[in-house]
């Protein structure tokens, strides 16, 4: 698969591997199939790796469209560590921040058919905990999955 | 890695079999273009096969959301066949399985639909 060329590896120290992307869907899927194969090198399970994955795309996405709004002058960073507790990933985009507390429950009747809206809520709901945090500009989210609370092997 | 759509016509039901991913700038583009053709061509009784869609994403969600919407605000029923796991628990865990009216069984899905 084409990755894109401004793609590089800016920093792999202390088990934390960390790439700086262009605001594109290649950078997406990479950040997607990155985290796949770190949680299964952790040993998760088929279903717990789809989840890691697909919070980290849905993170990406955020950071790509929402973040950035595909503003090629802007990138991401996404980092990948396993601290041998947690599988911690960081993904930070450019924009102009998120406030977590201002988005609409998809849950809620009124919204179950928007045709939007849904990337955080699945963020949260696959990963033990999620971090929101403002860097003036962008916003970095810290998706975090506990190894030990994490069904593997089943 | 993007989605492919094959359609049927059964019995005056247009059956559209998805294979793939539904993800943002890949499926969901197609899915939504496949939906507005079908509907400009006047056909509005649509079953989205699904049983070799192996993953969605929230962006997917959101189309197959929009397309429900927007079919059955054209007077046309579209409904959801052959779930596989992963798009089952995506949509219980949206509250989205009792919106759709989900069917595993093509041909009662076909004589469920309401004709003129």
């Amino acid at each position: 698969m084409h990755y894109g060329e401004d793609h590089q590896l800016t920093g792999s120290q202390a088990g934390r591997i960390t790439y700086t992307l262009e605001s594109s869907l290649d950078s997406v899927n990479r950040v997607e199939q990155t985290a796949e194969q770190m949680a299964k090198k952790a040993g998760m399970d088929e279903d717990e790796v789809f989840r890691i994955a697909m919070a980290v795309r849905e993170a990406a996405v955020n950071a790509v469209l929402h973040g950035n709004s595909y503003d090629p002058e802007k990138r991401i960073t996404a980092s990948f560590e396993n601290t041998g507790e947690a599988l911690v990933i960081r993904i930070a985009d450019q924009g102009k921040g998120l406030d977590p507390e201002t988005l609409p429950d998809p849950l809620a009747p009124e919204n179950l058919l928007r045709g939007s809206g849904r990337g955080i809520f699945l963020i949260r709901s696959f990963m033990d905990e999620v971090h929101f945090k403002q860097l003036h500009p962008g916003t970095e989210l810290t998706l975090i999955k506990h190894l030990g609370t994490a069904q593997t092997g089943s | 890695m993007s989605m492919k759509v094959n359609t049927r016509q059964v019995d005056g039901v247009t059956i559209l079999d998805l294979s793939g991913r539904i993800t943002l700038g890949e499926g969901s583009v197609q899915l939504r273009d496949a939906v507005r053709d079908l509907l400009a061509k006047g056909s509005k009784l649509i079953l989205l096969n699904l049983g070799d869609v192996n993953y969605i994403d929230s962006s997917g969600i959101g189309e197959l959301v929009s397309a429900y919407t927007t079919v059955r605000n054209q007077g046309g029923e579209l409904k959801l066949l052959n779930l596989t796991k992963k798009v089952h628990d995506l949509l219980q865990i949206t509250k989205l399985y009792t919106v759709f009216d989900v069917k595993d069984d093509e041909a009662s899905a076909i004589a469920s639909y309401t004709r003129a």
